[in-house]
């Protein structure tokens, strides 16, 4: 078959495709394609109706639709290309895609560079593996918000929410105020997996429960949902006898966690996370695979929009370098893989309370500037400090109020750090947090205070 | 309409669509009737996928006899109809000296029903053939006929062809009671009396009423609930063979095996239950995790992306219960394991016994006993853009985990049998199927079936009657 031949295709056009190409384009690259499976772009932005999107991007509240429009018209002026309606179905690690659609039939791309931006998706009942029947009624939340928000269509009258995601927790205030029931949301955990702001306003503003360290035992009825037993964990999240409670209702919303869509990835043979479950990228977020690149979703599951944007501008930067840097050399020198045994790069290992960090590796090869460090912590920390380590030298630290798994957190290496790093001979570097004593005051490293979104609203 | 049918089946489960098949050669008026809102929907479609050798049923059983026979009429008979089916061969593992024993009695029972090829394996021979079985394994039985199928599309593909060549097919139909008119029999259902020279009860965990209605009670159905998991398609390779455990008095134990999907199909346990009851439950669960493990150590569960139960049709007889029991009325009941490796057998064995009762069969001149179904994700490039090109509704892509595409889900609402529900199309498509359980096409399946049969969404059913998905349009409501 025909191979048809582009510097830059991007699969996805949610946010982190979006911003992607188009910085991609701005840096010079004009033939670019994203590649987008649903009709229109925007990705899951488009069943986000509530606002909140866009507070650090744009320095305004807007709502997701909103903030996809913003980077769709943008691009509208460009010369990047859109096939809507079009899934990838294989992708190689020579950078060939086999894509489908109806308008072009089944086409063979291939690209000089790809960014990968397939973003996530919801993990479903099998995973957390409640038992009880199979009625209707069980959806996901993503699932729920885009029949209600989406296509204008109630899921039920009285409602459970399994988990307390974000989606999760945007879709109880949704389904109240379209009239239904949320009678409670059931976190396993003893803290929610969602930003603080979500718990205040989609929860304690309607007065919905939480119950912590609890979940759904069984689900009863058929054909449709009838109600479920909810029992409390304990700390081994084994349900304790005895504290089962029934709560009568006609559906369940899940929202027990996003997985990065790495199925193309694998297909490429990058290699994956298992922390992340998104390929291991470095500081250029390419992957294991030269030429191609991953922002979003796709590497590691975002809390705001807006760093998916930023992770996802400097991925399209990094893949027009290289797109430009073969366009000016005839020379196949600048290919490189960062699973090399001969590259020089710098690990970055999880420490204590670390449960992972983007990028994973730091390549030396690659011109260095001040690295933001991705990560999440595995437990929460009250008042902490986050520890920059090699060697037995602390290089940095880090001052935090609060961390908690739900919220992901950012500190910077910056360039001077990093050449320290290399001249001394360092192969890894470690993250780790430690929580302050209380009578600790011993502040004598450059401390970077953040501020997280629940504080600014 | 037919005023009255040569023949009533009494149930589409993969009994009944097996009889129908086989009687659809014959100029026989033939009307299967099933209660359910579409066919293959109770044990059928939740068992463990396996074309069992016949090594344990007792020799000199109909069911030995008929467990080998169906064994060897699957292979060509899945090939025919486009089922997927893969001889993968079985191994029952023994972990002491009294499973050893019991290997052997298995041994020397399938070479009683003459099934072939079966082999004792040492520890060494099984793990060089089946790698991640446990250590703790010290040898095997390995069957190498036995094979997995894609049980509800064995039956679907099986009726379909069977309505194809003629047959009718009333969904939504219950037979509440029976009546013998003396030169015929009359089934009454909700709406309509059916009336037919010969009825074949094949009411699967039902089976009993429906003998009851004609017959003195002669056997009792307490159905047996089995829970599954099933794996990722990640977990697909762990074992390359069906892995079995030595059977016990409750049935044929947890087994470890692939399916034909390519995901892990892990379970069955075996509690007694009502005919209803098909919620899994944690002890079950847990039951089957630990006891798989004792087989394969290193199945990850979590991978796990569904649970489901079926229910078997045990009866208090040792054996099928496959004999006329009235005049012109045929039971095929307490059809259990193996009963899906012995159904086409069955099938075969029942028009035999209609005969014999006075049945008159004169073959079709146009019968086809073959169905093809488009399958995108397993055809070449070169024929999928031929395929999209003919028909663009291949080129969408609905379901992203299995690569079903617009083209295959509008197949399944024209087939013989159309489907009509998310789960219909499912089972006949395999959209749903992967590893975001239909996260992701579920509401585009919804809006393809709303838009061909042109009803709104919310009568769209996710399955049986009352499963609907979504209430009222949101814009719709009294407040």
């Amino acid at each position: 078959m025909h191979v048809k031949i582009h510097d830059l295709i991007v699969i996805g056009g949610g946010p982190a495709g979006l911003a992607a190409a188009l910085s991609a384009w701005e840096c010079g690259v004009k033939d670019i394609v994203i590649v987008e499976r649903d009709k229109e772009l925007g990705g899951i932005l488009n069943q986000c109706i509530h606002n909140g999107f866009g507070l650090h991007y744009f320095k305004e509240e807007l709502t997701g639709p909103e903030y996809a429009s913003r980077f769709i018209d943008m691009l509208r002026d460009s010369s990047v290309q859109v096939k809507l309606d079009t899934m990838v179905i294989e992708l190689t690690d020579d950078k060939e895609l086999h894509v489908v659609s109806s308008t072009n039939g089944y086409e063979i791309l291939k690209a000089k560079a790809v960014i990968l931006a397939m973003g996530c998706r919801e993990r479903p009942r099998g995973p957390i593996g409640t038992p009880g029947t199979r009625p209707s009624g069980i959806f996901t939340a993503g699932q729920a918000q885009r029949y209600v928000n989406m296509e204008g269509y109630h899921v039920g009258r009285k409602a459970v929410i399994l988990g307390s995601g974000d989606i999760g927790l945007i879709m109880a205030r949704r389904l109240t105020l379209e009239g239904s029931e949320v009678l409670a949301c059931v976190e396993i955990m003893p803290y929610s997996g969602g930003l603080a702001r979500n718990i205040v306003q989609c929860l304690h503003d309607y007065d919905i429960p939480l119950y912590l360290s609890h979940t759904i035992t069984q689900i009863h009825g058929y054909p449709r949902v009838e109600g479920v037993t909810i029992s409390e964990v304990d700390d081994n999240r084994n349900p304790i006898p005895g504290t089962e409670q029934y709560i009568e209702c006609d559906t369940v919303l899940l929202s027990v966690g996003l997985i990065p869509e790495n199925e193309l990835s694998k297909g490429a043979n990058i290699a994956i996370d298992s922390r992340t479950g998104g390929p291991i990228v470095n500081q250029s977020l390419e992957t294991s695979v030269e030429g191609i690149f991953a922002c979003g979703n796709v590497v590691h599951v975002h809390d705001l929009v807006d760093y998916v944007t930023y992770e996802s501008s400097e991925a399209g930067k990094s893949a027009a370098q290289r797109i430009l840097k073969i366009a000016s050399s005839n020379s196949a020198d600048i290919t490189h893989s960062i699973t090399d045994e001969n590259a020089d790069v710098i690990q970055l290992i999880n420490g204590n309370g670390i449960s992972y960090t983007v990028p994973q590796l730091i390549d030396l090869k690659v011109k260095l500037h001040n690295i933001e460090v991705f990560f999440r912590t595995n437990r929460i920390f009250g008042k902490s400090t986050i520890h920059v380590k090699a060697g037995n030298s602390e290089l940095k630290r880090f001052k935090r109020v609060r961390l908690t798994p739900g919220e992901m957190e950012k500190i910077v290496i910056d360039e001077d750090t990093l050449r320290q790093c290399i001249s001394k001979g360092f192969d890894e570097i470690e993250v780790s947090v430690t929580e302050d004593p209380a009578s600790e005051e011993n502040v004598h490293f450059p401390v970077e205070k953040t501020v997280t979104l629940g504080e600014v609203l | 309409m037919i005023n009255k049918y040569d023949v009533a089946i009494i149930g589409c489960g993969i009994i009944g669509a097996s009889l129908a098949y086989e009687l659809s050669r014959y100029k026989t008026r033939v009307v299967v009737l099933e209660k359910e809102n579409d066919i293959c929907c109770g044990t059928t479609k939740a068992n463990s996928a396996i074309i069992h050798a016949g090594y344990d049923p007792q020799p000199g059983t109909l069911m030995a006899e008929l467990n080998v026979k169906g064994c060897q009429m699957a292979k060509e008979l899945c090939a025919d109809l486009g089922v997927p089916y893969r001889q993968t061969g079985s191994l029952v593992l023994a972990f002491d000296d009294t499973d050893m024993q019991t290997l052997n009695t298995l041994y020397r029972r399938g070479v009683e029903n003459s099934v072939p090829g079966l082999r004792l394996l040492s520890r060494d021979e099984l793990r060089a053939i089946e790698p991640e079985v446990s250590e703790s394994a010290i040898g095997a039985l390995y069957a190498p006929t036995a094979a997995i199928v894609s049980p509800w599309e064995y039956g679907i593909a099986l009726a379909e062809t069977a309505v194809k060549n003629g047959v009718d097919l009333l969904l939504s139909t219950e037979v509440l009671s029976i009546t013998d008119e003396s030169d015929h029999w009359s089934l009454q259902t909700k709406d309509q009396v059916i009336k037919a020279d010969f009825v074949i009860n094949a009411a699967g965990v039902n089976s009993d009423i429906i003998h009851n209605m004609v017959a003195e009670p002669a056997f009792k159905i307490t159905p047996s609930k089995g829970e599954y998991y099933l794996l990722d398609k990640s977990e697909g390779d762990r074992v390359r063979h069906v892995v079995f455990q030595c059977p016990t008095v409750n049935g044929k134990g947890v087994l470890v095996s692939p399916t034909v999907h390519g995901n892990l199909i892990v379970g069955p346990n075996a509690v007694a239950t009502n005919r209803e009851d098909l919620a899994t439950t944690g002890e079950g669960l847990d039951f089957i995790r630990n006891s798989a493990v004792r087989s394969v150590p290193s199945i990850s569960f979590g991978e796990n992306i569904r649970n489901f139960a079926g229910l078997r049709a045990n009866s208090d007889v040792d054996d099928f219960i496959i004999g006329i029991c009235a005049r012109h009325f045929v039971d095929l009941a307490g059809i259990k394991s193996p009963g899906l490796t012995a159904a086409p057998a069955i099938a075969v064995h029942a028009v035999g016994l209609l005969k014999d009762d006075g049945l008159k069969l004169e073959n079709k001149e146009h019968w086809n006993g073959t169905r093809k179904r488009i399958r995108f994700s397993e055809l070449t490039p070169e024929e999928r853009a031929q395929l999209i090109s003919n028909n663009p509704a291949y080129g969408r892509v609905v379901c992203r985990c299995e690569t079903i595409t617009e083209g295959e889900i509008i197949d399944t609402l024209r087939s013989p049998i159309p489907a009509h529900t998310v789960d219909g199309v499912k089972r006949r498509a395999g959209s749903g199927m992967g590893r975001c359980q239909g996260g992701f096409c579920a509401p585009r399946i919804v809006e393809i079936i709303s838009r061909e049969y042109q009803i709104p969404p919310e009568q769209v059913l996710q399955d049986g009657e009352g499963s609907f998905i979504l209430a009222e349009h949101t814009k719709r409501r009294e407040i």
